[in-house]
């Protein structure tokens, strides 16, 4: 049911590398979980409310006031690469062409 | 003073009585349970890291005090998915084997508040996704009444501490039955609030709609007194909100007049027969005890697993989209641009159950597939909700076994994730309509720990927690696990 294509497709939308030796694997228990999942596709329930929460919270809002916040050096002590006070990442544009 | 022996033994409330009358210091107790650490704990792997000296210095300063703390000297055991400053936490994931918080979990921080010594950071399934503990990057727990078991999951390091007699109680989380699952299999009590009680502040997220923070105990007594500490809004997770009741402690009293319904679709078909013996035992115990126990029904029950698959790993793959290497945790950068160094850290970082939920999540949320799969399960959501307001017009609480089975053997499950996620069809029911449920060893069952599941209307904890008291008593589960036992 879930082709090597469809873990491919699926795995680029999650930004999950996948090995090609793996697809098979993640391709049958994908199926295999979604082949359980089906038995709720067919239950005529169009016309139920969905529920995306249980608690009945509408939004929740507080004074827009000023307070004391994360510094700057602790909000970066968890980065894999610092630089400058700010988090360092790989080229973002393509500079191939 | 006690003996050393029985202190792995005491429930938490036993041992504030001991430690108020002078009997007991707050170090000698973390002492005993640091030592059961170290004799033990290289054949369970209860615990990811154990802080000892913090836990010593804690437990003196406890002991020093003018006024005790109300949880004084309690030692602890913190599932690794709780956000402690100054303490790795890694929710068992290679993602964040270095990780630092630079914050504390709100629950973590009402309970050191209040007296306890934590003893350090419990293994689970990696970003608590699994049922057995099998998931974690560091290794699996065991289980303490049998070591060639699964102690469940994923909370089941927490669940296997408080078994081996490593730690007086636990801190666990609950996304589809993580806390009252590995309680079952471990012997003891596990409690998932109802939704919303328990800050989610410092939880690293799995589910957002679904995780709740809990105790997993020795006794029932043990969870209403961690829970009373537990509770209450907090600003910094918005879906929290103030319990309406205050919670008190379970009274010795018998079951009169209480309406108990047993879910037919929970004891049939799929359960294991040895589990619905004992099962079947505990009821009669609780309906001689005076409760009124009927017939009740949850129809559409048997299509909560596949909703919850498709709700949970749609939630999982959002939460889990931080992960990208830039601010915290892991990266793998072989010198692409940056969307190779997310793919390459994700990689890495992620554990195969991990993937496989991500990937499934993203599948049902993808285009095309939206409403055939993410809509129409949080339609079936609905329908779970409205199964258990029509049980709770007949009943006040409804029970069930909590798992299917009693622990299964490691590696039994591991290669079959459907099998796995079976484990879980008596709580997640639960999980998705946000009510409190709760855990008590029923007997055993071929040797092992047998689960009783009570579960309740929302936000009726002290009615749940009074009934499991009760029944508690009547069943008289007091056998501990080997490991314990050959210290008396």
């Amino acid at each position: 049911m879930v082709s090597h294509d469809d873990v491919r497709y699926v795995a680029k939308l999650a930004r999950l590398k996948i090995d090609e030796d793996e697809l098979d694997r993640y391709a049958a228990q994908l199926s295999s979980i979604l082949g359980h999942i089906d038995q709720i596709s067919g239950l005529d329930i169009a016309g139920v409310e969905p529920t995306s929460h249980v608690i009945q919270l509408s939004n929740v809002l507080r004074d827009d006031e000023v307070r004391d916040s994360v510094s700057r050096e602790l909000a970066l002590q968890n980065g894999p690469e610092v630089e400058a006070g700010a988090f360092r990442v790989p080229p973002i544009l393509d500079t191939g062409e | 003073m006690a003996a050393k022996e029985n202190l792995l033994r005491l429930s938490a409330v036993e041992a504030l009585e001991l430690m108020r009358a002078g009997d007991l210091t707050a170090a000698a107790l973390t002492d005993a349970y640091l030592e059961q650490i170290d004799r033990r704990d290289h054949e369970v792997g209860a615990y990811l890291r154990v802080t000892a000296e913090a836990a010593r210095l804690e437990a003196a300063a406890h002991d020093a005090a003018a006024e005790r703390a109300p949880l004084a000297g309690l030692p602890t055991a913190v599932k690794d998915v709780l956000c402690t400053q100054g303490v790795t936490t890694t929710c068992a994931s290679k993602m964040l084997e270095h990780y630092n918080p630079i914050y504390t979990a709100t629950c973590v921080k009402q309970m050191t508040r209040a007296g306890m010594v934590s003893l350090g950071k419990t293994n689970m399934d990696e970003f608590a996704m699994g049922s057995s503990t099998e998931n974690s990057a560091f290794g699996p727990t065991r289980n303490p009444w049998d070591l060639e078991r699964v102690p469940g999951g994923s909370s089941g390091g927490s669940a296997a501490a408080v078994a081996a007699g490593e730690a007086i109680w636990a801190l666990g989380s609950d996304t589809g039955g993580s806390i009252r699952q590995p309680a079952a299999f471990c012997g003891v009590v596990g409690l998932k609030p109802t939704y919303g009680s328990v800050s989610r502040y410092g939880l690293v997220a799995f589910a957002s709609s679904f995780d709740q923070v809990g105790p997993i105990t020795r006794t029932v007594r043990d969870a209403a007194l961690m829970l009373k500490f537990l509770v209450g809004k907090d600003p910094l997770d918005s879906t929290s909100v103030d319990h309406p009741e205050e919670i008190v402690m379970p009274e010795d009293r018998d079951l009169s007049g209480v309406r108990i319904g047993v879910v037919n679709e929970l004891v049939g078909e799929g359960i294991d027969a040895g589990v619905l013996s004992v099962f079947n035992d505990a009821v009669s115990r609780i309906a001689a005890a005076g409760a009124e126990v009927g017939e009740a029904s949850l129809p559409n029950a048997e299509y909560a697993l596949p909703a919850y698959y498709i709700l949970a790993p749609a939630e999982a793959s959002a939460n889990l989209a931080r992960f990208d290497g830039v601010r915290y945790g892991l990266r793998a950068d072989s010198g692409g641009g940056v969307t190779e160094m997310y793919e390459e850290t994700r990689q890495k970082g992620f554990g195969d159950e991990v993937k496989r939920r991500i990937m499934l999540g993203t599948y049902a949320l993808s285009s095309g597939y939206y409403e055939a799969y993410y809509g129409q399960a949080q339609k079936v959501r609905t329908l779970i909700v409205r199964d258990f307001a029509a049980a709770f017009e007949k009943f006040d609480l409804l029970v069930s076994p909590t798992a299917p089975t009693t622990a299964f053997r490691l590696g039994e499950k591991l290669g079959d994730p459907l099998t796995m996620y079976k484990s879980d069809i008596c709580t997640i029911p639960v999980n998705l309509a946000g009510l409190p449920g709760i855990s008590i060893p029923a007997g055993m069952s071929g040797g092992m720990p047998v689960g009783l599941q009570i579960v309740g209307r929302a936000f009726s904890e002290n009615r749940l927690l009074q009934a499991a008291h009760s029944a508690e008593s009547v069943i008289g589960f007091d056998l501990v696990s080997p490991l314990i036992e050959e210290r008396d």
